[in-house]
C-alpha cells in the first residue's frame, strides 16, 4: 500500500502493508536505524517515538493508524528546542552506557520535559518506568532530566 | 579465570610485537576502515602506507590524524574511551583528534593477553591490556621523537612531547606528528622504552567524557542490527521449543501467501522465513504449522535439574584448594552449615540477538555485535564450508553483551540461512527466541560448613556445584575436575581462616546451555560467601561489618573500602522497623568493593530498595566516572537478579518469554546509588562485572537484617519473607 508520512518534518513516501508497525517502516523501508527494536510488544519503550509530540511504542502501532499525524524520530528530535536540551543534558551527565535504549529513554524524556517543564521524582517514574534500560542508566536518567529542566550546566 | 600460562606466553609475544622486533612495523596490514559515524558497512579497505604504523593499534597519517584500533570491543562498558586515554596518554597524542575504529579479527595482532584470543569478558580489559598499550603507545612516542630529533640534529632526550607535537625547548622548535608520520616510519623502534611517571599523567585518572556517547544520543550509533546492505532481505527464525529438539515437518502454505514473504529455510534444527522486512519475515513465521521431533528432553523440568544437582552437590568434588587441615577445623568450636542455590538467567541484552550475513561461493562477509571476532570468523567459516581467510568479520558496537555475545551461535544460525540466498540477509531473533534460546547463565548450588571459635572463623569448607562453561569454551580453564571460573572468589575469599577448603562439582544441567553472564563465576562465590557471612555473625553474636572486619587482617584493602562503605552508609545508625542494611564485600576481578544496601520489606514479602551505597578500590581507576558508571548500572543489574531474575524448565522449554514474565528493574524502583572511588596507585583492577557481584548478597543481608528471615536462593522469595520463617 502506498503510504505517505512526515517524518520530522519530511515527507517520506513508501509502499507498505497498513498493518506493519511503524517501527519496522522506519528500519527496514526507510532505513532510519535509530529507533530500536527491544521487545515488540510495548514492555521496553526502546522504539518510542512521537506522533504529535507524544510518546509512542512504534513497535505496536500500525502504520495505517499514523494517517497525518507528525511523526518525530531519534534522528528529528534534536531539531526541538527541548530535544536538543536532553541530548546536551545526555552527554553531559554521560548517562550511556551500550546506549542502544537510549533513543527510546531521550524520546520518553522529550515528551516529558515538552509536557512538564520542571518534572517531580514521581513525574519522572510515570514517564519513564515504561523504558527498560539493561545497563541500568536510570540514576543517570534521573540527574539528566533534572538538568535538562533546570538548563543548569555540568 | 586468570590462565597463567597464557599470559606469559602472550606477554613474550606482545612485547616483541609491540617494540616492533619481530616485524609489529613491518607487518603489512589491510585493516578495513570503520570509523565510528559513519553508517555504510562497506568500506573499501584502509592502507598503512603513507602512514606512520608502528603497531597494529595505532596509525597517524599526513595530516595528523591518530587512528586507534580498538582491540576489545564497545558494549557499554566505555572501553572505547579506556583504551583511547591510555593510547593517547603515553603517545601524548591531542585526544579530541583521536579516531577510533573497530578491530577485524586477528588473535594474533588484537588477541586479549589474558585470553590469548580476541575475546572481550571477565572484566580483564584494562587488566589485560594496560602494560601492553603502554609500550605499544610509549614505542611509537620514542619513534617521533627519534624523527624530530634527527631532523633538528639534536639530542632525542632534549625533546618533548604533548598535544601530538614534539618539541625543542631550547630552540623553541616544534613538529606535530602529522608532520613526523613519514619520517617517523623509517625510525628503528627503540629497545627500552620510559613508560609515564603515573604522577605525570594528564589523562589517566581524569572523568574524561566518553568518545562513543555522542552517537549514541541522536540515532547514528550502528549496533549490529543496524547494518544496511544493498539489496538485503529480513530474516527471523524459530528453533524447537524443546531444547535439542529438531524440525520435523513445516507446512508453510499459509506463510507463502503473506506479502513480503519471500523464502521459507527449513534446516535442521530451526525454521526461518525471509522477507522484505521483518514484519513479514515475523507474520511468516507466526503463519507456519511446525511439527517438532522434540527428542530426549520433552519431559525435562527445572524439578528434575534441581534433584540432580542437589543429588550431586552431596557428593565430594575435585579439590580447587585447600589449606591448614579442614577435619581438624570443622571438629573446631560451633559448625553451621547452609546450602545456596541459584537459577538460570537469561542475558536479555536490549539489542536482540542478530547477525546480517552474504555468502558466496568463495566468502562469507559477516555484518555483527561480538564479543569474540575471531570465534565468530572460525565458527561461520566451518558453517559456510569455506577456509577462515574466506570470512570477513565487520564489528559493530554492541547494544548489551553480558557474556551473551561471547558465543557464536548467531552467526552459524544466520549462515545457514544465507547459504540458501543469493544476496545478504539480516536474521534478527524475536526476544521471545532469544529469552528461551539463550545460552544460560547455569543453576549452582553451593554448601559451606564453618565452624566458629572466639567470634572467628577456624574451618571453612566449601564446595561450589554446576555446570562447567570453561569446559566447553575455554578448555584450558578446566583442569583435574576444577573450572578455575567456578571458583573464582571462592578459592581466594579475604577472610583470615587457618582451616580452609573448596571443592567443584561438575554437574551439567541436562540438555540446558549453559555460558558465561555477567559477573561470571564470582556471582555465585560472593553471593553464597557473603549470605553465609552474615549467618555466622549472627551466630557468633556480632554485628556483620565488625565481624568481617576482624577477619581482614591480611586485606588492608578490602579493610579500607569496608571502613569507608561503613562510615558512608550510616552504618549502625537506627533505622525504622522493617528496614534492614546488608554488607558485602568482594575481592572479585582484582577489585575490591564493599557495598551497603538498604532496603525496606512489607508484610507480604515486597522489598523496596531504599539507598546502595559502595566502595571501590580499583587501582588507578582509568576512567573515574566509567568507573562509577559501571558499578551504578551493575549494581542494577545485579539487584534485578535477585529481585526478579529466574528462567524456569516445563516440558523441556523455558516458561518466560519476553520482558513481561522476564522482568527488569524500572527507573521507579531503583534507589540513591552513591559510589566512592578510592585513589590508588596500584595496577588496575576489574570493573565491568564488579557492581553485578555486590547487589544481590547485599540485598540479602538487607532483608535478613530488616525482618529475620535467611534467605537462600535467588531471586528472593517474597513468600518465604511473608511467612517470617527465622534461621
Amino acid at each position: 500500500m502506498a503510504t505517505t508520512l512526515t517524518i520530522n518534518g519530511e515527507q517520506k513516501s513508501f509502499d507498505a502493508p497498513a498493518d506493519m508497525p511503524l517501527l519496522w517502516v522506519l528500519r527496514d523501508v526507510l532505513g532510519m536505524t535509530g529507533t530500536k527494536f527491544g521487545c515488540g510488544i510495548a514492555q521496553c519503550g526502546a522504539c518510542t517515538v512521537h506522533i504529535d509530540g507524544k510518546p509512542v511504542r512504534s513497535c505496536m502501532l500500525p502504520v495505517g493508524a499514523v494517517r497525518d499525524r507528525a511523526v518525530t524520530t531519534i534522528e528529528g528530535i534534536g531539531a526541538t528546542p527541548v530535544g536538543a536540551k536532553v541530548q546536551k543534558a545526555w552527554l553531559d551527565v554521560e548517562v550511556v552506557q551500550c546506549g542502544y535504549c537510549q533513543s527510546g529513554q531521550i524520546m520518553s524524556a522529550a515528551a516529558l520535559l515538552a509536557a512538564t517543564p520542571n518534572p517531580d521524582d514521581s513525574d519522572i517514574d510515570a514517564a519513564m518506568a515504561g523504558n527498560i534500560c539493561r545497563c541500568g542508566t536510570y540514576v543517570r536518567i534521573r540527574a539528566a532530566i533534572k538538568q535538562a529542566a533546570s538548563g543548569r550546566q555540568s | 579465570m586468570t590462565v597463567a600460562h597464557r599470559i606469559s606466553d602472550q606477554v613474550s609475544r606482545r612485547s616483541l610485537l609491540t617494540s616492533g622486533l619481530a616485524g609489529g612495523f613491518l607487518l603489512a596490514f589491510h585493516l578495513p576502515a570503520r570509523a565510528l559515524s559513519v553508517n555504510e558497512p562497506v568500506q573499501p579497505p584502509d592502507e598503512t602506507a603513507g602512514k606512520f604504523a608502528p603497531n597494529a593499534l595505532i596509525r597517524i597519517d599526513g595530516s595528523g590524524t591518530t587512528t586507534l584500533v580498538m582491540p576489545q570491543v564497545e558494549m557499554g562498558q566505555g572501553v572505547y574511551t579506556s583504551i583511547s586515554m591510555i593510547l593517547a596518554e603515553e603517545l601524548d597524542a591531542d585526544f579530541s583528534r583521536v579516531v577510533l575504529e573497530h578491530a577485524p579479527p586477528s588473535d594474533k595482532l588484537y588477541g586479549n593477553p589474558m585470553f590469548g584470543i580476541q575475546a572481550t569478558g571477565n572484566s580483564n580489559s584494562i587488566r589485560a591490556w594496560w602494560p601492553h598499550l603502554r609500550m605499544a603507545s610509549a614505542s611509537a612516542r620514542a619513534m617521533l621523537v627519534q624523527a624530530a630529533a634527527q631532523q633538528w640534529q639534536v639530542d632525542p632526550a632534549s625533546c618533548t612531547t604533548a598535544n601530538s607535537e614534539v618539541m625543542h625547548k631550547d630552540s623553541g622548535r616544534k613538529l606535530s606528528y602529522g608532520e613526523l608520520a613519514l619520517a617517523a616510519s623509517s625510525e628503528a623502534p627503540p629497545k627500552d622504552v620510559p613508560l609515564k611517571d603515573p604522577k605525570d599523567f594528564v589523562l589517566i585518572g581524569k572523568p574524561l567524557k566518553r568518545l562513543d556517547t555522542p552517537d549514541k544520543v541522536n540515532g547514528k550509533a550502528v549496533y549490529g542490527i543496524d547494518a544496511i546492505l544493498p539489496n538485503m532481505k529480513f530474516a527471523t527464525l524459530k528453533a524447537c521449543p524443546v531444547f535439542g529438539g529438531k524440525v520435523a515437518k513445516v507446512d508453510d502454505s499459509a506463510a507463502k501467501k503473506i506479502p513480503g514473504v519471500q523464502k521459507i529455510v527449513v534446516l535442521d534444527d530451526f525454521v526461518a522465513v525471509v522477507g522484505d522486512h521483518m514484519w513479514a519475515a515475523k507474520k511468516g513465521l507466526d503463519a507456519l504449522v511446525i511439527d517438532w521431533d522434540e527428542g530426549p528432553n520433552a519431559h525435562l523440568s527445572s524439578n528434575d535439574i534441581w534433584r540432580d544437582l542437589r543429588a550431586a552437590s552431596e557428593k565430594d568434588g575435585a579439590v580447587a584448594k585447600t589449606v591448614g587441615d579442614i577435619a581438624k577445623g570443622l571438629a573446631t568450636g560451633d559448625r553451621l552449615d547452609a546450602a545456596y542455590e541459584l537459577p538460570f538467567l537469561a542475558h536479555a541484552t536490549m539489542e536482540p540477538i542478530n547477525a546480517t550475513v552474504r555468502v558466496t561461493p568463495d566468502l562469507c562477509e559477516i555484518w555483527t555485535g561480538t564479543q569474540v571476532m575471531t570465534r565468530v570468523q572460525s565458527e561461520a567459516a566451518k558453517a559456510a564450508g569455506l577456509p577462515v581467510e574466506k570470512v570477513i568479520v565487520n564489528n559493530h558496537l554492541l547494544g548489551g553483551g553480558f557474556g551473551r555475545k561471547l558465543e557464536a551461535d548467531m552467526a552459524v544460525a544466520a549462515v545457514g540461512i544465507a547459504k540458501q540466498l543469493d544476496g545478504p540477509v539480516k536474521v534478527v531473533w524475536t526476544r521471545e527466541e532469544d529469552i528461551q534460546h539463550d545460552v544460560y547463565r547455569p543453576v549452582y548450588r553451593d554448601t559451606i560448613a564453618a565452624t566458629l571459635s572466639d567470634g572467628k572463623i577456624v574451618g571453612w569448607k566449601y564446595r561450589v556445584s554446576g555446570s562447567s562453561i570453561m569446559a566447553r569454551w575455554f578448555p584450558a580453564g578446566f583442569q583435574k575436575g576444577v573450572d578455575i571460573d567456578g571458583v573464582d572468589s571462592a578459592i581466594d575469599m579475604p577472610y583470615d581462616i587457618p582451616n580452609f577448603h573448596v571443592e567443584f562439582v561438575r554437574a551439567e544441567p541436562p540438555a540446558v546451555p549453559t555460558g558465561f553472564w555477567r559477573g561470571v563465576g564470582p556471582n555465585n562465590n560472593v553471593f553464597a560467601i557473603e549470605s553465609f557471612m552474615d549467618e555466622l555473625a549472627k551466630k557468633a553474636g556480632k554485628d556483620p561489618v565488625d565481624f568481617r572486619r576482624g577477619m581482614l587482617g591480611k586485606n588492608p584493602r578490602l579493610l579500607a573500602v569496608l571502613n569507608l562503605a561503613a562510615e558512608k552508609s550510616g552504618w549502625g545508625q537506627p533505622l525504622p522497623a522493617r528496614v534492614g542494611r546488608g554488607v558485602s564485600l568482594q575481592p572479585s576481578f582484582a577489585s575490591f568493593i564493599a557495598t551497603v544496601v538498604e532496603a525496606e520489606v512489607d508484610e507480604q514479602g515486597e522489598v523496596k530498595l531504599r539507598r546502595v551505597t559502595c566502595v571501590v578500590d580499583t587501582g588507578i581507576a582509568v576512567n573515574p566516572d566509567t568507573v562509577m558508571a559501571q558499578l551504578e548500572g551493575g549494581l542494577i543489574f545485579g539487584l534485578t537478579a535477585a529481585l526478579y531474575g529466574e528462567v524456569t524448565i516445563d516440558k523441556g522449554r523455558v516458561q518466560q518469554s519476553n520482558f513481561n514474565d522476564y522482568r527488569m528493574l524500572r527507573i521507579d524502583q531503583v534507589p540513591k546509588i552513591e559510589v566512592h572511588v578510592i585513589k590508588s596507585g596500584e595496577a588496575p583492577g576489574g570493573i565491568g562485572e564488579t557492581g553485578v557481584t555486590a547487589g544481590p548478597p547485599a540485598l540479602r543481608n538487607a532483608i535478613y537484617a530488616a525482618t529475620g528471615v535467611a534467605l537462600r536462593r535467588l531471586p528472593i522469595d517474597r513468600s518465604l519473607i511473608a511467612a517470617g520463617k527465622k534461621a
